[in-house]
């Protein structure tokens, strides 16, 4: 099972409720996984930072004197905000794939959830609700984001077995299936170099993505490839800086419903985790297609449908 | 004497409890089922001559092993609506997921928009019509009744088919292992012509193609394998 919603927003009106919407939106998911959760939030771009997200199993201790810790390796200032088992480092604008970098040498023990300019990763194990309130989701506000309950079946139940997983630079992948050809596959990215932190499948599938990227694909070509290259069962929700897209495998066992106003566009397992959103009476809903890279970014004139990339 | 449900203020398990409990001569015979919100396993089981009407969307297995009952969707479906249906009909007015009708061993079910993949996957007897496109899949291993599709068909239509009788109007864009088109006989006009008039769709029988089984998957042959 495992849920996935994501909501892209239009309207600019709607950026301090995205994240007490995708909270109801992930919590009406909680039967299709109760075991972790997580949410990746868009927020507002502070051009004199970049950010890193860090979690620790103990954060009391791993967390004192980090900030200075990451401001010696980087030459420059950090500041970090706590929020529970996870904290916001803001390192100087343009560094945030050197701090994740100097965070390995400065604090081994610290994991990085995400890196980037917007993009904040917070996931923890244990039901949505309860994942949401620790972080005071709700509260947040943001452009877009993504959120993913997890029933696992590939791998164990642990923080970093949750979604989503950050596959580059303000970029996130939640799935909802199981890959079948993620050991040979892991296998491989790790020969080309590729960082790959646990035994879960989905890990390997943002490595995939990531790995594409590096070698010149855009997000786009990447997702289009994994039809290719991945065997299993999918449903993959991506977040970037400005954008927000969606694939289903060719077999598309596993549920999907959008809808999109002209308000938002928004992604759910089922079509009860999008009724609380407004206007959602007068949405055009529909079913994305299988094999078909989906995609929205705020830059470019919302589509009318579908593709691109 | 209609009856008028809030499926949110009172809960799915008492809803379904209410339509079960309706004998073959209850006066309660048309039922209104106002906040589905995408709720699962909605008028599921149902065996009286009774008729639910659906204000909403509607999630997984709606009205799924049908008998005799009517349920009419304002809204779309979710998987598996009309799943294993014996009789009765099921009309969904927007578009259904996947694996609509499937098993379905009779009575008909009308999809008013689109149906996504595997629409009627292993049906034994049940008749649907789709007023728009079925996905890829549909009609795999179908054993018996009909498949009539207003619009185009995905991929792989009728893969391993058996003895249903698949009609689609439209393009298909691949057929499955062992579906063939086949000759449309005037009695095929006739058994089309019905389904449609039943269905509330105004498609002429002449535009649709017939496809069926080649019967060739009966004994291994090598061609058929992957």
């Amino acid at each position: 099972m495992c849920g996935i919603v994501g909501l892209f927003l239009k309207d600019k009106a709607l950026e301090p409720q995205l994240g007490a919407l995708l909270t109801d939106m992930l919590i009406t998911m909680t039967d299709r996984g109760p075991d972790s959760a997580g949410i990746a939030i868009y927020g507002a771009e502070d051009t004199s930072a970049s950010k890193l997200t860090v979690q620790a199993e103990d954060p009391d201790t791993a967390f004192d004197g980090l900030a200075d810790k990451m401001a010696a390796a980087l030459g420059g200032p950090v500041t970090l905000t706590r929020n529970d088992t996870h904290a916001v480092l803001r390192v100087p604008a343009g560094k945030a794939e050197e701090a994740r970098t100097a965070l390995r040498e400065v604090a081994p023990d610290v994991r990085a959830m995400s890196f980037g300019d917007t993009l904040e990763i917070y996931k923890e194990v244990g039901l949505p609700k309860d994942v949401a309130a620790r972080f005071d989701i709700a509260k947040m506000s943001g452009t877009h984001g993504i959120g993913h309950t997890r029933m696992a079946t590939e791998s164990a139940v642990t923080t970093l077995g949750a979604h989503p997983f950050n596959t580059g630079l303000d970029q996130c992948l939640v799935h909802n299936g199981s890959l079948s050809n993620h050991n040979s596959l892991r296998r491989k990215l790790q020969r080309e170099g590729i960082h790959i932190e646990t035994k879960n499948d989905t890990e390997v599938g943002a490595a995939y993505l990531t790995w594409k990227m590096q070698n010149g694909a855009t997000l786009g070509e990447a997702l289009e490839a994994s039809l290719e290259d991945l065997d299993g069962f999918f449903n993959f929700v991506v977040g970037t800086k400005d954008g927000f897209g969606v694939v289903r495998d060719p077999i598309a066992c596993k549920p999907a419903v959008m809808a999109e106003t002209d308000q938002y566009v928004a992604f759910g397992s089922e079509y009860r985790a999008l009724v609380n959103l407004p206007g959602i009476e007068t949405a055009r809903v529909w079913e994305p297609e299988p094999a078909t890279v989906y995609f929205w970014t705020h830059d470019q004139a919302p589509t009318p449908s579908k593709k691109a990339a | 004497m209609m009856q008028t449900y809030d499926l949110q203020a009172n809960g799915l398990r008492e809803l379904n409890a209410a339509l079960h409990a309706q004998a073959n001569d209850t006066n309660q015979t048309s039922w209104e089922i106002v906040n589905p919100r995408g709720s699962h396993a909605v008028a599921v089981g149902l065996d009286a001559p009774i008729e639910v009407s659906v204000k909403g969307s509607t999630g997984y297995y709606t009205a799924g092993m049908n008998k005799q009952a009517t349920v009419h969707v304002h809204g779309s479906a979710g998987p598996g609506v009309a799943e294993n249906m014996m009789s009765g009909t099921v009309v969904v007015e927007g578009d259904a997921s996947q694996y609509a009708g499937a098993t379905g061993h009779g009575g008909l079910l009308v999809i008013k928009g689109n149906a996504s993949s595997r629409c009627g996957i292993s049906m034994k007897g049940i008749n649907i019509v789709v007023h728009g496109n079925v996905g890829h899949m549909s009609a795999f291993m179908a054993q018996s009744g009909n498949l009539v599709v207003c619009g185009d068909a995905g991929d792989a239509l009728g893969d391993s088919i058996y003895e249903a009788r698949l009609f689609v109007r439209g393009s298909v864009k691949s057929l499955g292992a062992d579906c063939i088109e086949k000759e449309m006989r005037p009695e095929h006009i006739e058994i089309l012509r019905d389904l449609l008039d039943r269905a509330g769709s105004d498609a002429k029988p002449e535009e649709f193609k017939r496809y069926g089984s080649a019967r060739q998957l009966y004994n291994f042959k090598i061609d058929n394998a992957y």
